[in-house]
């Protein structure tokens, strides 16, 4: 715990922390062939609710 | 996945929205004007007409919130309201809540305009409200949170879209920021007056903290919130890659936090204080880039939209800037780049190509997209929306380009050493230098001014003729 307490080491094993979790997000996000395909799925989303309008050139 | 079918004016709740995009508009068009007198206070001094009320120390804080709270803050809640109703197929979670969210809003910005013209400052920049406002403003922001996590709790939609982690991560991170960078001990409980808890350096550091990263979460990720949904929404595709821009999200939210300190080279500060900035902003080149090619990617095998579409080019054009205004940040940080560019006018330059090519540009393209779905009509002049593109861009290009050589003319001017090792230039003569690029920076923003008024005439054409139109469809239907 005074280890902990000691901005010297609190500091660095913070970043690590943050890094590897990137690195995870990373990992996960590009990991899988099955996933990827789910998550670029959800870019369909904004196409699910369509105005009464069309998107014409014009708005 | 669920969709919807009800249509989209009932189903939603637009009102607030509309009230917002109405103020993004209102304020733009009185933030730019101020900030046209203010470049042109600077080019013909004789415009400061010896009024402290109008000169350049308080009108310039005026302009700043106006454009950046003012419009960027309206058309965040405005376009964030829209999306995240939109993307959950939800209503907007307590009504009454959001209500406070705009009518606080502007009260924020007109007590904070009238507060700056009396000579009221804290005198940090970007936050120079007195603690009275800055409380109001703690209570719209958590206000806000509460109406958009309510909303994102609700949904239909298992997953939620993209574009609200931006935005919740803006409103998130605004909600710190404004917090620390604002903690203050007021003189009297019926004083203006306050100071900070800080001091020295660590008071500059976290003046920079909140700077920066206003920029970054403020100025960036919300609008790329707004990118994420309007581009592909007004492009009729889905965005390049989803995955991409889960990725821009984190690496924004991991990296932007640690940059504040390049704005502090050659200080006080620590020296390994800021290069630590440094490296954290070269580092944010790579999910920017990311970022904006996802964006640009979106219209990929639709290109000849650019053509025929202005609102589409205000979008592609903003996202433009965006890469071009993410490349220089990085290597302005770099300290040596910083010791000649910190301090001068090349630093305004930036912020405007960020500002007005970026932030204001991808605004513009939203509201263009918004109004005429909330207002169940048609834009009333496409013609104007292509004047509004092209004196926009002129106008920026006019703006930073002259902001450029200025600075960089400053810049060398500064360290110039004589044969004997004295500066080479007075101070007045590095000001004459600059005098005629002054001058063109007031054009420039003239030019981007105008666009924004015919924006509001077209806008305020668009809103008449759909509220005729509905009135007319109401007594059809009473009188059927």
């Amino acid at each position: 715990m005074q280890w902990l307490a000691d901005p010297a080491n609190s500091k660095p094993l913070g970043l690590l922390i943050l890094f590897v979790t990137f690195c995870l997000i990373v990992l996960w996000v590009y990991g899988g062939k099955k996933r990827g395909r789910r998550l670029e799925e959800h870019k369909n989303i904004p196409f699910l609710d369509d105005d009464d309008m069309k998107d014409k050139p014009n708005g | 996945m669920s969709t919807s079918v009800a249509a989209a004016s009932e189903q939603y709740d637009y009102d607030i929205i509309k009230k917002f995009s109405v103020m993004a508009i209102v304020w733009a068009v009185v933030g730019m004007s101020v900030g046209v007198y203010i470049a042109s206070e600077l080019a013909w001094p004789f415009l400061n007409f010896d009024s402290p009320y109008i000169s350049f120390g308080r009108f310039r804080p005026v302009h700043t919130s106006a454009v950046i709270f003012g419009f960027g803050g309206s058309a965040l809640f405005a376009t964030s309201y829209y999306v995240v109703q939109r993307t959950c197929q939800a209503r907007l979670w307590a009504p009454g809540l959001a209500t406070f969210t705009f009518w606080g809003w502007q009260a924020i910005i007109v007590l904070a305009a009238v507060s700056y013209v009396l000579g009221y400052s804290q005198g940090r920049e970007y936050a120079e409200m007195e603690w009275p406002i800055d409380i109001l403003i703690e209570l719209v922001w958590v206000s806000y949170l509460a109406v958009f996590v309510g909303t994102i709790m609700q949904r239909k939609q298992p997953h939620i879209y993209v574009a609200n982690w931006f935005y919740l991560g803006f409103i998130l991170a605004t909600a710190l920021l404004h917090t620390f960078n604002n903690i203050a001990v007021p003189v009297d409980l019926f004083s203006m007056k306050s100071y900070s808890l800080f001091s020295g350096t660590q008071d500059a550091m976290t003046q920079w903290w909140y700077g920066h990263n206003s920029v970054g979460f403020f100025l960036t990720a919300a609008f790329l919130g707004m990118m994420y949904y309007f581009v592909p929404k007004h492009a009729g595709r889905p965005v390049y890659s989803y995955r991409l821009s889960i990725v821009h999200f984190w690496a924004l939210c991991f990296m932007y936090m640690w940059v504040g300190t390049h704005h502090l080279h050659w200080t006080a500060l620590p020296d390994w204080a800021s290069t630590l900035g440094a490296t954290f902003s070269i580092m944010l080149l790579l999910p920017s880039w990311g970022g904006m090619i996802n964006g640009i990617m979106t219209l990929s095998g639709a290109w000849d939209k650019l053509r025929t579409d202005p609102i589409m080019r205000f979008m592609i054009v903003a996202l433009s800037f965006y890469g071009m205004s993410t490349f220089e940040g990085p290597l302005m940080s770099l300290k040596d780049v910083n010791a000649l560019s910190h301090y001068t006018d090349w630093t305004v330059g930036h912020v405007h190509s960020g500002a007005l090519g970026w932030v204001a540009m991808i605004s513009f393209g939203s509201l263009y997209h918004m109004v005429p779905r909330l207002w169940k009509t048609e834009m009333y002049s496409i013609r104007l929306i292509n004047a509004h593109f092209w004196l926009a861009t002129i106008g920026v290009l006019l703006y930073i380009t002259a902001m450029w050589i200025s600075g960089i003319t400053q810049g060398l001017m500064w360290r110039a050493f004589d044969d004997f090792g004295n500066l080479q230039y007075s101070f007045i003569e590095s000001v004459e230098a600059m005098h005629p690029f002054y001058a063109m920076r007031a054009i420039g923003g003239m030019f981007f001014l105008t666009g924004m008024c015919l924006m509001a005439i077209n806008v305020y054409v668009t809103i008449r003729r759909g509220v005729r139109a509905a009135t007319v469809d109401r007594v059809v239907v009473a009188a059927a």
